[in-house]
């Protein structure tokens, strides 16, 4: 593969979902290039968390072409290319920390010895030492998240999936989350796409955010955020933050993100068919 | 922990003290409605107990020894019968978890065949099975297993279907197959509700093994026993008694194995548990 290849190439994506008959994405067209970290970022409903389904195979298209690492969706899932983090830990109750992380290794036939060993340097990278043997039941919001990380981390995929993965977590958490995300980002040298709807979330944590409409869902511009690296907390306070941030802001708002509607029945269905799908 | 015995040792005697008060009053006014309480009807507790230590027959075993016995058949044939029907149910659950098609073809006669009377299954299943060179007592266990699938394939189907959507989506982005899905996640995630129907079953392999030594005509058995305390109601009351608390003991022995059973293998948050 091409060192400069778009890790992820989006021509012309739409999807109509069957039910309702509703147009969530409008032809996206995008590309991801190698070590970005792009946020999508939109109202609800807009199809930004269908559009990564979209990328990680879960959902199939309506029309368009997808390619992920040179290759389709398809293929790309079935070669393990990327690693998703939902916004719900999605652990398993019966399995502590260690073994939740573990869970993809031993589906890659992994002996337990290579196992144990990438368990000790994720555990360490998301720094959830002393918390293996806990059950999630045991873990804090935040503790789950970063095994959730540190499973999709752990067979070091080209590509990281990323579902609003704090958008559960309080303010704090979050904040705090993101530095990690930043630092395990640098560390890994993994490609990000990022679902969320927070702006100052979107902004501190990107090299570009993409802004889209309601629905139907399309790209309505791309911020570029200059910001240094590596970011700190006190990047949040730099003014060009806030420059870049209004900028995002008014960018949503032109697209009619804040027309401050009460969700529509409508709407509803399909965020609610965007929350069920399965292939 | 002493708590709870206390608590249990409390609901004992005050069972024991309502029994015994409403056969004092029951004597003492005549009642007869809606039935007559005499030491025939509504015997003593201690009678019961008290005829476990009493021979069986003239210079026969104590009662105790007997029904001890008789409780060990009748658990081996619930045992067998339990293992039986929780994999027959578990497996049909896993085939119609997997196929929607099969699932709605097949439910109304799964259903259908728990509105059967067992007592008419019975004397078939011993007719099929009699004269095969199998033990007659594994004909009592086929119809203690048609009790014990029942419930394991109604709870198992709920419990295979209780993923999360996203875990699916997660074992879908590993590109696992439908069989690692099954094992890796849809049967632990079913465990919960696996163990609520053993729970429910364990008790009916027990009252299935009863009632299916009647057809099969199995005198070893605590049905068995309790045939022929019946016919010896009149001049021997307590003994009947003592059969139904042995019963009842072997029953509940049945549930605690499988309580025990799910703290060991069950590992959920302590709310979780069915």
């Amino acid at each position: 593969m091409n060192e400069r290849a778009d890790v992820v190439s989006l021509q012309k994506v739409s999807k109509r979902f069957e039910r309702g008959n509703v147009l969530a994405l409008s032809e996206i067209d995008l590309s991801v290039r190698p070590g970005e970290f792009v946020s999508l970022i939109g109202p609800s409903g807009c199809g930004k968390s269908t559009l990564l389904r979209i990328v990680g195979d879960l959902v199939a298209p309506s029309s368009g072409l997808v390619v992920v690492n040179g290759k389709s969706a398809e293929q790309a899932r079935i070669d393990r290319d990327y690693g998703i983090v939902f916004q719900d830990a999605v652990l398993y109750d019966w399995r502590t920390a260690a073994k939740n992380i573990a869970l993809p290794l031993e589906m890659l036939g992994w002996d337990r010895g290579r196992r144990a060993e990438r368990v000790r340097e994720l555990v360490e990278l998301v720094e959830l030492g002393g918390f293996e043997q806990h059950y999630p039941w045991q873990l804090s919001g935040g503790m789950q998240q970063r095994v959730s990380i540190a499973r999709a981390l752990s067979f070091d995929p080209a590509l990281l999936l990323m579902d609003e993965p704090f958008g559960a977590l309080d303010e704090m958490t979050r904040e705090r989350l993101n530095m990690e995300l930043l630092r395990i980002w640098e560390a890994s040298g993994s490609t990000v796409v990022f679902v969320t709807h927070s702006i100052a979330e979107a902004v501190f944590l990107s090299t570009r955010v993409v802004v889209m409409s309601p629905r139907p869902g399309r790209i309505t511009g791309i911020v570029e955020i200059d910001l240094a690296q590596p970011r700190n907390a006190d990047t949040r306070e730099e003014p060009h933050f806030f420059e870049l941030v209004t900028q995002v802001r008014d960018m949503l708002r032109a697209a009619g993100a804040d027309s401050a509607d009460p969700i529509s029945e409508e709407e509803e269905e399909l965020i609610a068919a965007e929350e069920g799908l399965t292939p | 922990m002493l708590r709870r015995a206390g608590v249990f040792l409390a609901v004992l005697v005050c069972l024991w003290a309502a029994w015994e008060a409403y056969k004092a009053f029951g004597e003492a006014v005549g009642l007869t409605w809606p039935f007559e309480v005499n030491d025939r009807t509504f015997p003593h507790i201690h009678d019961m107990f008290g005829q476990l230590f009493e021979p069986s027959r003239r210079n026969g075993p104590l009662l105790i020894s007997v029904l001890f016995d008789a409780a060990l058949f009748t658990a081996k044939e619930a045992a067998v019968g339990f293992v039986l029907g929780a994999t027959v149910g578990f497996l049909l659950a896993i085939a119609l978890v997997h196929s929607e098609i099969l699932l709605r073809g097949f439910m109304p006669y799964i259903v259908a065949s728990q509105t059967v009377p067992i007592l008419a299954i019975a004397p078939m299943v011993v007719v099929w099975l009699g004269g095969r060179g199998l033990p007659g007592w594994f004909s009592v266990s086929v119809i203690a297993a048609y009790l014990t699938f029942f419930p394991v394939t109604i709870n198992a189907l709920r419990g295979l279907h209780s993923v999360d959507p996203r875990a699916l989506e997660l074992m879908s982005s590993y590109a696992a197959s439908r069989w690692t899905t099954l094992w890796k996640l849809r049967v632990p995630a079913s465990l919960p509700y696996l163990f609520a129907a053993f729970k429910i079953s364990a008790t009916a392999s027990v009252v299935g093994a009863i009632i299916g030594e009647l057809p099969a005509s199995i005198q070893d058995g605590l049905g068995g026993a309790i045939l022929n305390f019946n016919q010896y109601y009149l001049s021997s009351p307590p003994s009947l008694w003592a059969t139904n608390i042995i019963a009842a003991l072997l029953g509940i022995s049945f549930f605690l194995i499988v309580v025990l059973a799910e703290r060991l293998v069950v590992k959920r948050a302590p709310e979780r548990f069915a």
